[in-house]
């Protein structure tokens, strides 16, 4: 009865091992929006440079100084 | 008077049971707490991907970087999105021939980026066997995600999105 009892409880916590190898499909899907929205640089509430050309990131301030 | 003692002794009989067999209403107890703490810890887990490990942020970077260059390309249709969840030159002749070994080493450079991609998330989520999982997902997510104009495989064959 023991025995049997601690068999149960050694197959209980393997079943409970097992269980977390599963994949995540929803949380892959959101991970892969996120990623892909850093990469094409998709913030919420901006454009897309569709028509933009290649320009470096930096840009000179707009209000510069004419110079003397 | 019998029908009504007999629901006591019946009370009874299951606690006498219950009394008998407590060490295995106790372990039963505990492994039913314990089940459901490890369904929960996994579906936190679950919950979200860990993306940001100083190697997927590397592989962002450098993608983040090379879409500015590949970003014309798509827009041509010279390159589109395969259906693995890649980029392929789709139409080398819309690109000037001087520039065509250029091209063809971006989109080397990025596939390389794509499977460092992948792996990276699997390995940074303690499941290297997920790749291709993560793989697959992405390869649905770029084509969704694929602004209107561009190439995308699907079912073999070129779309325009």
């Amino acid at each position: 009865m023991r025995t049997a009892g601690m068999l149960l409880a050694a197959t209980g916590l393997s079943a409970c091992v097992t269980i977390n190898i599963y994949f995540p499909a929803a949380a892959a899907e959101k991970a892969a929006d996120k990623v892909i929205d850093e990469i094409w640089q998709v913030p919420a509430g901006q454009h897309l440079p569709a028509d933009q050309p290649t320009v470096p990131a930096t840009t000179p301030p707009a209000n510069q100084e004419p110079k003397p | 008077m019998i029908t009504s003692m007999q629901p006591v002794s019946r009370c009874l009989g299951w606690l006498t049971l219950g009394l008998r067999h407590a060490y295995a209403v106790v372990k039963a107890l505990l492994c039913g707490a314990f089940l459901s703490t490890a369904l929960t810890l996994s579906a936190q887990a679950a919950a979200d991907l860990d993306v940001n490990t100083p190697a997927v942020a590397a592989v962002k970077a450098s993608m983040q970087s090379r879409h500015v260059q590949l970003l014309p390309y798509f827009q041509s249709g010279a390159v589109g999105l395969t259906a693995d969840g890649f980029v392929a030159v789709k139409e080398p002749g819309l690109v000037p021939l001087s520039q065509r070994s250029a091209l063809t080493a971006l989109v080397k450079d990025e596939n390389a980026d794509r499977t460092n991609l992948y792996r990276g998330i699997a390995a940074a989520n303690g499941h290297p066997e997920w790749e291709g999982e993560i793989q697959r997902t992405f390869a649905i997510r770029w084509i969704d995600k694929a602004q209107p104009g561009w190439f995308v495989q699907r079912d073999g064959q070129w779309l325009r999105k």
